[in-house]
């Protein structure tokens, strides 16, 4: 299956080992938006990588963008102010919603609901057209600094927001309608490609996978960055550790995310937008992991600093990659036609599993 | 841009010559104590080279040949049953060329911690799919970026890159001008002017 085949969201190579219908073993062949992330890091100051952190898992720019900054403040040993963060915590959940709306458009597609296709992307069109007012850029935002933020934040943001969360929520009841009573819709992903929470845990699966499989676990609550901790949302879980259950979790997820917009819209202080970084980001000899919870799982940066402009080692632990991994067991013992609903389900962007 | 060599100075051993497996000089590590400092350090002794803390982060530096018991008896004994990361970093100007991490997690207590530990060029570890399945890829990739083999690994391939590449592009070297040089004579069969 693949690399080319449009239900493998970019370019995926599947190999199935199949009898008759039925799976019996898979390999997966990746690489092929390979472009060496790591490596162009080491040939590049702090600065000048920042903007390619946009492209590995370019439908959540602004959630790589975020976690590169706090990994580089880490080392830096610097905060960003507080102005900064509320502005870093609307544009990522807003992300954070573009991101699920596309998974929920696509899987659905994936499974033959063509439909929701057009009303999430144009729910999603609203969300970028506030990054365009923001920085001029609508996917591959490079919204944040290392600091802060890249620019002040535009008049009538607010409102903005204010008005987006008003009309996604009924427009996410519109979803729900269409398909969480659907009855080809539920029997399409009931009961398919189930990863128990022990699995999830050996394969180091994250995100609303984990969470579907009953895990109360967000790395916004268990180890609040950019302030998470002053916002008061729930993290939805259910116990199904199946496909449909996946779909539930991350439609409360988005509630959830208007949730804390609202309360973060309310509330942005007063105050300077950078932290005192210095033009150039020297930071200390050391090494810091930092992550952040992306909308498909845990993404981290592991950064290795020789004292140098430079980092000596980057690494990106994306959850994309580690998610992928997962895929032969939960496609193994099922038929054809759900490896589409499971490769979907598992909500992977391929320019950041290759990198 | 063309690759520019960085300078290592920061990565050099020291005048003795013989390097020891420790955290990159200069990194202000401050010891890290506790129980489970406590724990570990009575079970594996000497092993355990250091247990250090930098901007509270923990970490073990151990000796290599004790990696794969030490992440057995933390997932089983305390809990750190997430592996979340696990990669290298190449020191080409120092004995042990290698530095492997992995990053461990605990659902149970919330907290994250590492595991380093330096290996020679031509040293193969053992692998830690028998503990962690997620390490299968990650030590494909370790393979395919460093080259870097691990002893028992069931498919021990390279991950990301086509299976006839040359080298092993996160390693220090002019690896990029090289691959870069290599493909531009076989594919176009001029000089690449790099």
């Amino acid at each position: 299956m693949g690399p080319q085949h449009p239900s493998t969201h970019g370019v995926l190579r599947v190999i199935l080992k199949l009898d008759g219908e039925k799976v019996i073993g898979t390999e997966c062949v990746i690489g092929y938006l390979h472009r060496g992330v790591e490596k162009i890091a080491e040939n590049r100051t702090y600065t000048m990588f920042a903007p390619y952190v946009d492209r590995m898992d370019y439908i959540a720019a602004i959630s790589n963008g975020l976690g590169y900054c706090l990994a580089v403040e880490k080392l830096l040993k610097v905060e960003a102010p507080p102005r900064a963060q509320v502005v870093r915590v609307i544009l990522t959940e807003l992300n954070r919603i573009a991101s699920h709306l596309f998974w929920l458009g696509t899987h659905a597609l994936d499974i033959g609901a063509i439909t929701p296709l057009f009303y999430t992307l144009r729910e999603r069109e609203e969300i970028l057209k506030i990054f365009e007012d923001y920085c001029g850029a609508r996917l591959t935002t490079h919204a944040f600094r290392i600091g802060g933020l890249q620019y002040e934040v535009h008049d009538g943001l607010e409102r903005q927001v204010k008005d987006f969360c008003d009309y996604i929520v009924p427009k996410i009841d519109e979803y729900e309608e269409l398909l969480t009573n659907n009855r080809i819709w539920v029997e399409r992903l009931k009961g398919v490609g189930i990863l128990t929470a022990d699995e999830c845990k050996q394969f180091g699966v994250t995100g609303p996978v984990l969470r579907a499989a009953g895990v109360q676990w967000d790395l916004r609550k268990a180890q609040p960055y950019s302030g998470y901790e002053k916002y008061d949302f729930d993290v939805p879980i259910a116990h199904g550790a199946d496909t449909y259950d996946r779909y539930v979790v991350r439609m409360l997820e988005m509630r959830q995310c208007v949730r804390i917009l609202r309360q973060a819209v309310e509330g942005i202080p007063e105050g300077p937008i950078l932290a005192k970084v210095g033009k150039v980001i020297k930071p200390a000899a050391g090494e810091a992991y930092v992550s952040i919870e992306a909308p498909k799982g845990e993404l981290g940066y592991f950064i290795v600093s020789d004292g140098s402009t430079q980092p000596y080692r980057l690494r990106v632990r994306p959850p994309s990659l580690i998610n992928l991994q997962a895929l032969d067991r939960m496609v193994r013992g099922g038929l054809v036609a759900d490896v589409v609903a499971i490769i979907g389900t598992l909500d992977i962007v391929l320019g950041e599993v290759d990198r | 841009m063309a690759e520019q060599e960085k300078p290592e100075g920061g990565a050099k051993p020291p005048a003795g010559g013989h390097a020891p497996p420790k955290p990159p000089p200069g990194m202000a590590a401050t010891p890290w104590e506790g129980e489970l400092v406590n724990d570990v350090k009575r079970q594996f002794g000497a092993q355990i080279l250091e247990a250090s803390s930098y901007l509270d982060q923990n970490f073990f530096v151990v000796a290599p040949e004790a990696v794969i018991s030490l992440l057995e008896f933390l997932r089983l004994e305390a809990d750190f049953d997430y592996l979340v990361d696990l990669t290298a970093a190449h020191y080409p100007d120092r004995e042990n060329q290698f530095d492997l991490f992995y990053i461990l997690y605990s659902f149970a207590r919330n907290e994250r911690i590492r595991v380093k530990t330096s290996i020679a060029e031509t040293a193969t570890p053992s692998t830690a799919v028998g503990v962690h399945l997620t390490a299968d890829w990650l030590e494909r990739e370790v393979f395919d970026m460093f080259g870097i083999r691990f002893d028992g690994h069931p498919n021990m391939t390279r991950l990301l890159l086509p299976e006839d590449w040359q080298g092993y592009p996160l390693r220090k070297q002019k690896t990029l001008i090289d691959m870069d040089n290599r493909w531009v004579q076989e594919n176009l069969g001029i000089e690449s002017g790099q």
